[in-house]
Order: structure tokens, then C-alpha cells, then sequence
């Protein structure tokens, strides 16, 4: 890194120049979450046993959802987007249940 | 419970008198429709489900500013701008290569301006501010959960997560979003269908302002705008980058079945694309600030949602009025748009009496003389072409190779000819000149 450059840090790149290094622990921490108690997605492990495709999993930017050895899905809803990308992607009716949370709970974004 | 960060909270109770109307969702068009509803006098309650106006929110980010002129004279003095966007860059790239068209304008950055980079938080805190100053009751950290009807099974209002929470009204104005549950609840919607959404995924990055500036040739306050094309795997979709102040947001836009049929995750398009030999000089040293992502309603005018039921109307996102007709990328002024046409509908409704579909049918032939609805009808289109296969998957690398056989000197070979060079990257990319032309022709059609 250029010191010319007047950049602070260096950054998130590994040797190399490339951007993998950044873990998605790190990722997620720089998202303000206000958790609530409720859960705002509810998933139906039994539907989700059925499903071939599980794309939830790979889709959802937060990746909330992971494969069980069960073939069911385990998910968390406290770092949450609320985008919506997991009920729209979901192709077995029922399977994920999804509202918002809480007034003032939730997600807040300052950099949108 | 938390009760507002940044605007006073007053309470919420079946007490309370029943208001003219209730918008739901203090974004860009709520605030826009209570903003044109207390300027016409009439009692209105904005409820944002966020703790402040925004914090749910995330776009690319450029607001095109000129519906602003209704809202406030000389907006440009005190809208929080990140950067007036003086230069546009459109990049059609492979893995190793782009091409550039690359237009900048010096009367971009002089009043009244034509884009400005701006971060949500603060720009719909802002337009918040403008409707509460109008006399708009904006009530934070309280979400709208489902609709109130009376005996006829006309909506008459909102219910919410408060305790005695129900919000009476003789009109409600769903702006709740892309996922809008209100307008699927009044069956204005279909369930959720994903071909017509695109998810955003973006991350804020810091990067010291003066360094933006050497790096992207811009003087202090002018910002520049690149769209990407064929930096997505093939996902059809595109990518972005904006510059604020001391930060950039970078993205990439990805269509829903196509991504979760990739199983590809929506960071490693953002990794690949930090990583690409055009955009990563840009981005050297800068550190991640925020990571964000959100849906797009990007299926256009055809895909649209009756807009008017009795005693609701939908306005912004949750009307789909979001322009990704690939050269135009626009949101916030649709938002807007609608946002100040369902208010003046509804006043016009409540001041005749007839708050039926039939009473604020004006809201739509009003979005239809103006930009928001004709904009979109025009570019009809334009979603499927800009999402096709060929424009996604083979043409920017087909430019980019024409272009690398122009400007690549081979001595001792001599220079191919336009048309030999034309013919034989056509056939490298799988394209036919044939559909080359049929597809020229179609863009003419859809753009012209």
C-alpha cells in the first residue's frame, strides 16, 4: 500500500492484493443488529427435508441458513438484512415464514 | 422498546382521533406522500417501522434530484449530499478486460444539478423532517401489521405492533417497501415472484476524501457514477460504484432465480469485482465500513400492482417504480414522484367525499401524464432486453475483444479488417451477426 496514497490501514486485502481475507464474522460486525427475542423467520424443517434446490442457502447475504446431516435447514434470524431474498427464492410453499421484526428491532443501516 | 433515534415519538393509541390518512413507511414516497397531505392541511400519521427514517433502507446510490423542486426551493443548499455526480461511466467488462463509455459533464455539477450521491440515513431523515415540518406525525420504531377494514370490507386503517395501536383513516398510502405485506393483504399484489426482483448486495468502503478525488479525477464535492456490466459469472445483473465523501459503495445487483440457481454467494461477486484488474487500483487500502443488502423491484411497468383499492393506494417500491432499464438506473425519484401524487389524490378524495378506487383513480392518470408512469411505460421492455442472455453473457466480452483486436498491434501480422474482425469475434462470443443486428434493432425499439 501506498503510503502516498494517505491510506489509513491496510485495508482488508491480504497478500497479494485480493479481498477473500475478509472473514464473514468481520463482514457481519460492521452491520448494526438491535436483536429481538422474537424470531421474525420461522423455518419448516420438515418441508425443507423435501427441497432438492435449499437455495436459501447460498442465496441469503447475510447466510442465515445451513444444511442439517438431516437434510433439514437450520437458520438464525439475528443478523438479518430483511431483504426477503430467502422467501422469494424458497420454491416449497409454507416452508419459510417470514415478517418483520419488532418496531425499532431489527437491522439499521447507516451507510444505505 | 426503542422510540426513535432521531425525531420525537408521539404516542400511539386507539384514542387517538382517526387522521385523513396513515402512510406506511417513512422511505422516499411516504415521506413525499404525508409531506404533500399536511401541506394540503390535512392530518396525517407516517409510521416507519425503522428507529429512525432509512435505517431499513439501502439503494446504490444516486438520487436524481430535480422532483425535489416541489418539495423545497433550492433543495440542492441543504439536501445531505455525499457528491454531485459529474462523470458516468459505463463498463463493459470480462474477467481480465473492460471498455469504458465515459461521459462527463461540467453543468452536472453546477445548480440544479443532475445526480447526487447520498446515503439513506440521512437523506430520508431529511424528507422525514420536511413532512414532520408540514405537520406530519411521524411515529418511529412501529411497525404496520396488517389492515383494518370496516363491516363492507373497506380498509379504514392500519393495525401496528403497539399496544392499542390500531391507526384509524380515511385513506392508508402503502409505502412499505418491495416486500410490501399491506398491498399483498388488500390483494392489490400477487405473492412475491422472483424473476421480478434483483437482490443488491453493497458494501460502503472508507476511503479518505482526498484520495477519491486524486483517484477518480474529481474535484471536492463532484462524484462520479460507473455501472458494470459482465462482472457477475453470468449472472444476469450488474454491478456498481459510487463515490461519497470519505466513502465508496460498491455492488453488485443479481437476479433472484439466477443467483439461487448459481449457488453462488452474493459476496464473492462482490470479492470478484474489488478484485478485477479495472476496479481495484480504485479501491486500494480502503477498509469496509458497512455491508448491506435489499431487494429491487426491477420487473417494471408490466409487472406492476394495481395501485388503488378503496381507501388505499400504493406508491414507491411497494408499486414496483423502480427504472433498472440497465442505461437508467432509477429509484428514489419514482419514490418521490408517487410519494407527492397519492398525497394530492388523497386530498382530492377526502375534499370530494369518495375515498373509493373511484375516488383516487386521479392517482394513477396523474403518474401516467407525468414521469413516473410514462417513464416506465416507455421502457417497457427494456428489463427482459437488459437481463438477456446475450446482452448479460456474451456482448461485453464481445466488445471488449473487438476492441482489444482494434488497439492489440500484432506485428508482424498485419491489422484485421473491421469486418474479419467483427465476423471472427461474433463467432469466438457464439453470435451470430445475424442476431447481432435483430438485437440492435430490438434496443432501438425498446430505447428509441
Amino acid at each position: 500500500m501506498s503510503a502516498a496514497g494517505g491510506v489509513p490501514g491496510s485495508g482488508h486485502e491480504v497478500p497479494g492484493g485480493t479481498w477473500r481475507g475478509i472473514s464473514f464474522e468481520d463482514r457481519m460486525a460492521t452491520v448494526e443488529f438491535r436483536v429481538g427475542e422474537r424470531a421474525h423467520i420461522t423455518v419448516d424443517s420438515e418441508v425443507c427435508r423435501s427441497c432438492t434446490t435449499k437455495a436459501c442457502v447460498t442465496a441469503c447475504p447475510a447466510n442465515l441458513f445451513a444444511p442439517t446431516s438431516g437434510g433439514g435447514i437450520l437458520f438464525n434470524y439475528e443478523e438479518c438484512f430483511e431483504c426477503g431474498t430467502c422467501y422469494m427464492v424458497c420454491n416449497h410453499e409454507g416452508a419459510i415464514t417470514w415478517t418483520y421484526p419488532d418496531g425499532g428491532l431489527g437491522v439499521v443501516f447507516h451507510q444505505g | 422498546m426503542d422510540k426513535g433515534d432521531m425525531v420525537p415519538t408521539p404516542g400511539v393509541s386507539s384514542d387517538t382521533p382517526g387522521f385523513d390518512a396513515v402512510v406506511v413507511g417513512a422511505g422516499p414516497a411516504g415521506s413525499a406522500a404525508a409531506l404533500a397531505l399536511a401541506r394540503a392541511g390535512r392530518s396525517v400519521v407516517l409510521v416507519e417501522r425503522g428507529p429512525f427514517p432509512g435505517s431499513k433502507n439501502v439503494y446504490g446510490g444516486v438520487v436524481y434530484g430535480r422532483v425535489l423542486d416541489e418539495v423545497v426551493p433550492e433543495w440542492w443548499n441543504e439536501v445531505p449530499v455525499e457528491r454531485w455526480v459529474v462523470r458516468r461511466s459505463t463498463m463493459m467488462m470480462t474477467g481480465s478486460q473492460s471498455v469504458s463509455v465515459d461521459y462527463r459533464s461540467a453543468a452536472w455539477g453546477e445548480v440544479p444539478y443532475n445526480g447526487m450521491t447520498t446515503l439513506r440515513s440521512r437523506f430520508d431523515n431529511w424528507l422525514a423532517t420536511k413532512a414532520v415540518e408540514a405537520g406530519a406525525q411521524l411515529v418511529t420504531s412501529t411497525v404496520a401489521t396488517g389492515l383494518l377494514r370496516d363491516a363492507h370490507g373497506r380498509i379504514v386503517g392500519v393495525r401496528t405492533d403497539r399496544d392499542r395501536g390500531e391507526l384509524r383513516a380515511n385513506v392508508v398510502v402503502a409505502c412499505d417497501g418491495v416486500n410490501s405485506f399491506l398491498a399483498k393483504e388488500a390483494g392489490l399484489m400477487p405473492p412475491a415472484e422472483a424473476s421480478h426482483h434483483t437482490l443488491g448486495v453493497k458494501e460502503v468502503l472508507d476511503l479518505p476524501g482526498h484520495v477519491i478525488d486524486e483517484r477518480f479525477g474529481l474535484r471536492r464535492s463532484e462524484g462520479v457514477d460507473i455501472e458494470m456490466l459482465g462482472c457477475t459469472r453470468g449472472i444476469p445483473g450488474g454491478g456498481f460504484l459510487y463515490t461519497n465523501s470519505d466513502t465508496v459503495s460498491l455492488g453488485v445487483v443479481l437476479s433472484l432465480p439466477h443467483l439461487a440457481e448459481a449457488k453462488v454467494r452474493p459476496e464473492e461477486l462482490i470479492a470478484d469485482l474489488k478484485n478485477h484488474p479495472s476496479v481495484a487500483p480504485y479501491l486500494r487500502g480502503a477498509t469496509l465500513r458497512e455491508y448491506a443488502a435489499h431487494l429491487i423491484p426491477e420487473g417494471g411497468y408490466d409487472t406492476m400492482p394495481t395501485m388503488v383499492t378503496d381507501g388505499m393506494l400504493v406508491a414507491g417500491d411497494a408499486a414496483a417504480m423502480t427504472l433498472a432499464a440497465g442505461l437508467w438506473l432509477e429509484g428514489v425519484n419514482f419514490a418521490i414522484g408517487s410519494g407527492l401524487a397519492a398525497g394530492r389524490a388523497v386530498d382530492r378524495a377526502i375534499a370530494a367525499g369518495d375515498c373509493s378506487a373511484k375516488g383516487l383513480a386521479s392517482y394513477r392518470s396523474d403518474l401516467e401524464g407525468q414521469f413516473v408512469l410514462a417513464d416506465h411505460k416507455r421502457f417497457r421492455k427494456a428489463p427482459a432486453l437488459v437481463l438477456s442472455e446475450r446482452i448479460q453473457q456474451r456482448y461485453p466480452g464481445l466488445i471488449c475483444d473487438l476492441v482489444d483486436g482494434m488497439f492489440t498491434v500484432t506485428n508482424p501480422v498485419p491489422k484485421p479488417g473491421g469486418v474479419r474482425l467483427t465476423r471472427s469475434v461474433a463467432a469466438k462470443h457464439g453470435v451470430k451477426l445475424r442476431q447481432l443486428a435483430a438485437d440492435t434493432v430490438r434496443a432501438l425499439k425498446v430505447f428509441g
